[in-house]
């Protein structure tokens, strides 16, 4: 578990932009009449999208939203780690991932890269633009090291490709998201060994089936033949 | 040949996007192929062929797909059927469900029409992780598509009504647990919750639910369209098929690979990832499932297959079939705390044992890391662990033992010589024992 607490200093009032508004919509129509708390998640997703992170008022709006008791959302904005309790750096929100599977090819050293430079984690750098953090797996392992900055992910990086990246971001400049050492997406360096049977890829595979293997006549199957 | 898998029996074509992702593509490479064949057939015969084709759930519990669809009740009641896909991929090692949700998302929905359709559900909601932006984009994207082309929504060309939705985490490993995973969708702390009731019989919303993995979802498609002998026809008897297998690590190129069950593990790092850093001898020792299972070393590597049966007879397992590879250069104590650390942070805090122990025994591996533990320590551990393992609600206590168990079983030898080492040079070590709990 990690403890984690709102913020000392909150604003004022949280109010979804008209942009939201219509995506807090289209997210409770998801789910079932009576259900509507089932899209808290998202909600506080919009939240911080739009303000950078979840201040108090922004949980009660979201409470009130939702028909929920304050508590309940509270209870879902420090249980989940993705929600920022506090303001994050203007520029950059880096994410790098320590876990085993990139601790092994050199998290640590994208880790000392991120403290050098903008001093703790968890906080805001000294000139407000970059906050990082040391996050649990995310899911890429097969290209590690890798961060994620500003929701998108990073791989392949070393110390010094990632130093660039961020000063790219710094900069007001990112790159393109994915592999900076140019692999297609989880394939192995220097190219993919398979699919390259054109066969795959030739259209033969959309030539419509007549029939299905081990396919029985049914009930089901009769009477659609008999209504065609 | 690279493997064992030809190129004419993959099911996952386009795994690097290379190719078109969207429903063209898609269909081009054979998704949405005689689904409506599939569907004019009875929901007991898509459960049977499935069964037939061996399928074992591919989240890592390896449980027969097709036998856990027919938990579902036979005639829907006022309580509506769910299908809720897990894509909380956070497994540690783990990066397969992405490559289908980001690069071929289309099979994943043809095959959630059909698993709904086994079960009588008419909506399926599909769980990605939160971290998962891209992949969560491209994939409502391709479900627009789908209802765009009437391939599913209400009166859609398969004539089965059916609504598909994604919908969110909030960086919770434990959501990736099905009944924590429920707990979330219904907009709640993800915490495991008590079984039974299992959620066939009482899932989200108190209504008969499956929850399934990406992975198994997105082949039935393919499996039905060429048969389950077909499938049937990969790996060894009762761990048929092909499998998405994640290998990172200490290995030349790692990749993201669709393979044969029960590929030899050596052959799948030699011939899909170049090979062990530093050559075959240098292999220390490889954790094959994800970061929950207990490693194999390198000798039992050597002859180790990638399949369930064989990989629980070394007592290890197959898990998501994730390979870490660690070198001799590995620290290989620090990499099991770093483990340890991840299962402290995780762990949702509802059961005293994995709340309370996962951080107690983070901080003694901790320890043991850098030698500043005491040798009767080691026992006390391990006697920790087996008393976390099997004692709480889900798995995760389990999984926070396994890695230190596995550590032991193979490398204790390792420890003591660091703790033996930490002493030599300082006569008198202060009782680490002494340290506060957390």
């Amino acid at each position: 578990m990690s403890v984690r607490r709102l913020a000392a200093n909150q604003p004022e009032s949280f109010a979804f932009s008209a942009e939201s508004l219509e995506q807090v919509k289209w997210w409770i129509a998801k789910f079932p009449e009576g259900r509507q708390q089932s899209a808290v998640i998202p909600l506080l997703w919009l939240v911080q999208k739009q303000q950078g992170w979840v201040s108090e008022p922004a949980i009660r709006l979201v409470a009130e939203t939702l028909g929920m008791p304050v508590i309940r959302v509270y209870e879902i904005a420090t249980f989940y780690t993705m929600f920022m309790l506090e303001p994050v750096g203007s520029h950059a929100l880096v994410q790098v991932c320590g876990t085993t599977p990139c601790m092994l090819r050199g998290a640590n050293d994208l880790k000392a890269v991120c403290q050098r430079r903008f001093g703790d984690r968890d906080h805001l750098s000294a000139d407000g633009k970059v906050t990082w953090q040391e996050v649990e797996c995310l899911g890429a392992c097969s290209n590690a090291p890798m961060a994620a900055i500003n929701d998108y992910y990073y791989e392949d990086l070393t110390p010094e490709t990632f130093e660039q990246i961020l000063d790219e971001f710094i900069a007001g400049k990112p790159r393109a998201p994915g592999s900076v050492i140019g692999r297609q997406g989880s394939a192995p360096e220097g190219g993919s060994q398979v699919l390259s049977a054109p066969s795959l890829y030739d259209g033969s595979a959309a030539k419509a089936l007549k029939s299905i293997p081990n396919a029985e006549p049914t009930k089901r199957g009769k009477a659609k033949e008999a209504a065609q | 040949m690279v493997g064992i898998l030809e190129d004419k029996d993959r099911i996952f074509t386009n795994l690097y996007g290379l190719h078109d992702w969207g429903l063209e593509g898609a269909k081009q490479r054979g998704a949405w192929n005689g689904t409506r064949l599939i569907l004019e057939q009875s929901p007991e015969w898509v459960c049977d062929q499935v069964k037939a084709s061996g399928l074992r759930g591919r989240g890592g519990a390896g449980f027969s797909t097709g036998l856990k669809w027919t938990f579902m009740p036979k005639t829907e009641s006022a309580r509506p059927h769910y299908l809720v896909i897990n894509a909380d991929e956070s497994e540690p090692g783990t990066c397969k469900d992405r490559e289908i949700l980001r690069n071929d998302p289309h099979l994943l929905i043809e095959g959630a029409l059909i698993a709904s359709y086994a079960i009588r559900a008419h909506a399926c909601y599909i769980y990605i992780r939160g971290e998962y932006v891209h992949e969560r984009e491209r994939l409502e994207a391709a479900i627009r598509q789908a209802y765009e082309a009437r391939l599913i929504g209400k009166g859609n060309v398969h004539g089965w009504d059916f609504d598909l939705f994604v919908t969110h985490g909030g960086g919770a490993y434990i959501c990736g647990d099905e009944t924590a995973l429920m707990e979330s969708l219904e907009g709640k702390k993800g915490q495991p919750r008590l079984k039974p009731p299992f959620p066939a019989g009482a899932g989200i919303y108190g209504c008969p639910t499956t929850i399934n993995n990406v992975e198994s979802i997105a082949v039935v498609g393919t499996i039905l369209r060429r048969g389950a002998s077909w499938f049937s026809g990969f790996g060894r008897p009762n761990n048929t098929g092909t499998k998405l297998m994640a290998i990172s690590g200490h290995v030349n190129r790692p990749c993201v690979v669709e393979e044969t069950m029960s590929i030899p593990l050596k052959q799948l790092l030699e011939d899909h990832c170049g090979g062990v850093r530093g050559g075959w001898g240098n292999l220390k020792a490889v954790i094959p499932g994800g970061s929950s299972v207990r490693m194999i070393p390198a000798h039992e590597a050597e002859t180790a297959l990638m399949d369930f049966d064989s990989l629980s007879a070394l007592k290890s397992g197959l898990g998501t079939a994730a390979v870490i590879v660690m070198d001799q250069s590995t620290d290989i104590v620090r990499a099991i705390a770093r483990l340890s650390y991840f299962y402290k942070h995780e762990s949702c805090g509802q059961c005293t044992p994995c709340r309370e122990g996962t951080g107690w025994m983070w901080r003694v591996m901790e320890r043991m890391a850098t030698g500043e533990a005491e040798m009767k320590e080691i026992d006390m551990l391990l006697d920790v662990a087996s008393q976390i393992e099997g004692h709480t609600i889900c798995g995760l206590g389990d999984a926070a033992a396994w890695p230190i168990q596995g550590l032991f079983r193979h490398f204790r030898h390792e420890v003591e010589e660091r703790i033996t080492n930490y002493r030599a040079g300082r006569p008198h070590v202060q009782g680490a024992s002494l340290q506060a709990a957390e």
